[in-house]
């Protein structure tokens, strides 16, 4: 691994510039369509204040040390160029396929939301209300994952989004939920706010899949209560958005499984912030990533940025990230864990792995651990490094053309990331989709 | 079948020369032996052969059925006919073992111009074979080589030999590591593939392979070049002497 002089020196482009003012975070509030009224205004009010103490990031804020934070910080994006792209991922699936327009949820492009221990609302309808079961959670979640780090974009989120999902599982649903995003507006900016909530011992799959916006940036609030379990897979953004801020800010009760998957192949310029509070005992938390960047049609440039606490007993959790890079693609992974005093017996683990398929790519790690409990089980490894010669000259002793071989060693790469989706259909529809990116390019 | 002539390999990082001058001639059919001591240059010849990056031929030349194998990609020597089961076969996690044969049998069927096999014929095939070299479903479904252990890491190399039905083979140290009732599986595997139209250069340091594959002809390298030639009696007269006199006597 690189050393931090050759960090530092290797990311000139945001040093030395100073953090937005208040007149830059005027101005980014301005260009949006704030919401009003509503059960989430209380909320709403809170974010602003917040906001406005906080205010935007700057290239100087630890937490944005590896990302640029000015096109996030720009009043308005730059409209998309590529045509949007129907993604056709998990379509041969059973599931529940709800739509989103430019952010917007389409009620009639979507199926009938009435299903078995399932209640959903789309979060612009249920806002006209004063009262909603989402009252007590939505940005609640948010403002509590403000410690020890400031989160400026999630704040936004919370102020600023007009329409989101609103998930109550009462029991187990049968079927995946599947979130599927179009854009038709090249230059949509949207936000989207969900707040999912897991009621004792119910379970959901949650699919995500398609281009948001020019830019977007996301929330998935989740609260999981005793004994539930939760299996996240999203492929957002995917093949055709430029610019993308995704939260996931989950609480994580007794005895429950949260499990977070997210596959990413192209895009520009990426963050995900996972921050996870194992908050009840017995409790597993897996939060996971592919990530495939090519920068041959511009920069790539994909940050992870995770954060679990174990606030309990006898907790397990694990962070997997691999990226693939090529034609100077950027990758980055900051990942921490903490474990907070008397979260005895707590398991915690992360792996962070860079491919860089060239000279010009970067991968970039900062994993951290902070432990303040006498009994646990704690590590994290990472490591950058190129194609293996020895494995590569195998397969191509046995025939299989160079860029074929690339393909398996690359997948062989991901593996372990992939294996964090637990079913299996959807780890094969995730396989097959990687499997034919991965061709093309090979070819291209 | 193979002809290898004057064969002169240095590294290419280094300047040091490995092979000074190898003659060697494999005709179809024949099963020949290379014995010598480490560092003579066997593991080399056989990565050379086969394509392996890091060498740089300086001078001689080597051609598989008058094909000249050294100015071919490592895939196109073995879409040629040429296989090599390595010493230490390699590791590859997240990928099955039957992806990645039938994968290896497909890209050289179809760079040979021949249809690729279906899932049904691939896995009848595959199935067929790995049942005489007493590999179970199980050891195909896994990853490649992953948790395998010696033995059936080298048993595994000999089902990809018979899935890909190499004319020319090369067998890198495939003793090494083994107990006698693998050896017997793993030359009871290769024994099965001897024919008319296929050939064998099998590297060893020890007799003992030799007694389970019966060569025709032994070689001797010493410092990068074949310094003797002879009947399985050499193999026999290794075993008992050692190098030591055996060389002395080449001078």
């Amino acid at each position: 691994m690189a050393d931090t002089a050759v960090l530092s020196a290797q990311t000139p482009a945001v040093e030395g510039k100073a953090r937005p003012g208040a007149s830059a975070l005027s101005a980014r509030l301005e260009a949006l369509d704030l919401p009003q009224g509503g059960f989430t205004a209380a909320a709403r009010r809170d974010a602003a204040e917040r906001l406005a103490s906080m205010g935007l990031p700057g290239a100087r804020d630890e937490y944005w040390r590896y990302t640029d934070p000015a096109p996030f910080n720009a009043p308005r994006p730059e409209p998309l160029s590529v045509p949007a792209r129907d993604a056709s991922l998990f379509s041969d699936i059973d599931r529940l396929t709800l739509v989103f327009v430019d952010g917007v949820f389409d009620a009639a492009a979507s199926d009938d939301l009435s299903a078995e221990g399932l209640q959903i609302e789309s979060l612009a309808a249920a806002d006209r209300g004063a009262d909603h079961w989402a009252v007590g959670l939505y940005g609640t979640l948010e403002a509590a994952g403000q410690v020890p780090v400031k989160r400026p974009f999630a704040v936004l989120n919370t102020l600023a989004a007009r329409d989101g999902l609103l998930i109550r599982v009462t029991g187990p649903v049968s079927r995946p939920l599947h979130v599927l995003y179009r854009r038709q507006d090249a230059a949509a900016d949207v936000v989207l706010h969900h707040v999912v909530k897991l009621e004792p011992g119910a379970e959901l799959t949650l699919l995500e899949t398609g281009g948001i916006g020019a830019r977007s940036n996301t929330m998935l609030e989740v609260d999981l209560a005793a004994g539930a379990r939760f299996h996240h897979i999203s492929s957002k953004r995917a093949d055709d958005a430029k610019l993308g801020i995704g939260h996931i800010f989950a609480r994580v009760g007794e005895g429950a499984l949260f499990k977070s998957f997210a596959l990413s192949v192209n895009g520009r310029m990426m963050r995900n912030e996972g921050v996870i509070e194992i908050a009840g005992d017995d409790a597993v938390a897996h939060i996971a990533a592919a990530v495939l960047g090519d920068g041959d049609e511009g920069a790539f440039h994909h940050d992870d940025t995770v954060f679990i606490t174990h606030a309990a007993e006898r907790c397990e959790s694990r962070q997997v990230f691999k990226k693939v890079l090529k034609n100077g693609a950027h990758g980055i992974f900051q990942g921490k864990i903490l474990v907070k005093p008397g979260a005895q017996k707590t398991d915690g683990y992360q792996i962070s792995q860079g491919l860089l398929l060239d000279e010009g790519s970067q991968f970039l790690a900062k994993p951290e651990l902070e432990i303040y409990a006498d009994d646990v089980k704690c590590s994290h490894g990472s490591t950058t490094g190129a194609l293996d010669e020895t494995a590569m000259f195998y397969l191509r002793s046995r025939g299989v053309p160079r860029e074929q071989a690339i393909v398996l060693l690359v997948l062989s790469f991901l593996a372990d990331a992939l294996a964090e989706i637990e079913n299996d259909e959807l780890r094969d529809a995730i396989l097959v989709r990687l499997d034919e990116w991965l061709t093309t390019r090979a070819k291209g | 079948m193979l002809e290898i002539k004057n064969l002169h390999v240095k590294l290419e990082d280094e300047d040091k020369q490995i092979l000074n001058g190898v003659d060697l001639t494999v005709p179809a059919g024949e099963v020949h032996a290379i014995m010598g001591p480490n560092g003579s240059g066997k593991s080399t010849l056989s990565y050379v052969l086969s394509g392996r990056d890091g060498y740089q031929v300086t001078e001689g030349e080597a051609s598989l059925d008058g094909h000249d194998l050294l100015d071919m990609e490592p895939e196109e020597r073995a879409s040629a006919g040429l296989f090599l089961a390595f010493q230490y076969p390699v590791e590859i996690p997240g990928v099955g073992n039957l992806t990645f044969l039938r994968t290896a049998l497909n890209a050289q069927r179809k760079a040979r111009g021949e249809e690729e096999l279906s899932s049904a014929e691939f896995l009848k095939l595959v199935r067929e074979k790995a049942k005489t070299l007493k590999i179970d479903g199980e050891m195909l479904k896994r990853p490649v080589n992953v948790g395998f252990s010696g033995g059936e890491k080298k048993r595994n190399e000999i089902l990809q030999m018979a899935m890909l039905e190499p004319r020319m083979c090369i067998l890198d140290e495939t003793d090494s590591g083994l107990d006698v009732d693998a050896m017997r599986l793993v030359a009871d595997g290769v024994n099965a593939l001897r024919s008319p139209e296929r050939s064998f250069l099998v590297i060893t340091h020890y007799q003992r392979l030799l007694d389970h594959i019966k060569p025709d002809v032994v070689h001797i390298m010493s410092a990068g070049r074949i310094v003797k030639t002879g009947g399985p009696e050499l193999a026999l007269e290794v075993e008992r002497n050692g190098y030591g006199d055996l060389l002395a006597e080449v001078g």
